[in-house]
């Protein structure tokens, strides 16, 4: 308790509201990866730990030890921001792997690939190329 | 007195709550359904890990914690793509 035995009561305040905020939110998210029924139920449930509750908890961070050591510190900004970023890249290539496990054992329990807007008149025309887009759809 | 106190039982709280998503986390990796499930669960459960350290470090009033922190997000991060692409990748070893 050395950080934080010299913070006054008007900063220990908002601190202390922070990560309580901060961890409520995450354990929250956790319930929910537990306690939903589906995988794409369940994709959104982490993403309240990934977003206010990491941003709460940094910012709690940044406040105390920016008022110890009397600077603007950075560190924290820079975890924030490799979160802010990675976490959407990680549930997009998730949901596409799920998503193309789920079609290949049961093509039934999901929505089929959308096909592209060029595929119709060429298969309407009956070229030559008009099957070569659909398997490029089905395969992505 | 009343700010340490307070201070004192918001990191306690803070590192219980923390430490039961991990548990949550885990139990999910164990019973999960599917290989996705799980990963989703390793996902979840490194970014409380981060948190626990970050709020672990301010209880404590060591920097070293923070360092800890940044190179589990930036590996977690790594280790999660990788695992995605390789369940995109097709039924190579279920």
């Amino acid at each position: 308790m050395t950080a934080l035995e010299v913070m006054p009561l008007w900063l220990a305040l908002p601190v202390a509201l922070l990560m309580v905020i901060g961890a409520t939110l995450t354990f929250l998210g956790a319930l929910g990866l537990l306690r939903l029924r589906t995988f794409y139920e369940r994709i959104h449930a982490p993403t309240l730990g990934t977003s206010w509750g990491t941003a709460a908890i940094l910012l709690a961070s940044l406040i105390s030890w920016g008022w110890l050591q009397d600077r603007v510190i950075l560190h924290e900004i820079v975890i924030g921001f490799f979160v802010m970023i990675t976490t959407p890249v990680t549930l997009m290539v998730l949901g596409a792997a799920a998503l193309k496990r789920d079609r290949d054992d049961d093509p039934g329990s999901v929505p089929p690939p959308v096909s592209r807007p060029t595929a119709p008149p060429a298969a309407a025309d009956g070229a030559g190329p008009a099957p070569e887009p659909a398997p490029g759809a089905a395969r992505r | 007195m009343t700010t340490v106190t307070l201070l004192f039982w918001a990191a306690t709280y803070a590192q219980a709550a923390l430490a039961l998503a991990g548990c949550l986390a885990l139990l999910r990796i164990l019973i999960g359904p599917r290989a996705q499930d799980r990963v989703l669960a390793i996902d979840a459960f490194y970014i409380v890990a981060m948190l626990l350290f970050i709020v672990t470090g301010m209880k404590l009033g060591t920097p070293f914690f923070f360092e800890a922190a940044l190179v589990i997000g930036i590996c977690g991060f790594v280790g999660t793509v990788a695992l995605g692409k390789f369940l995109l990748r097709g039924e190579v070893i279920e």
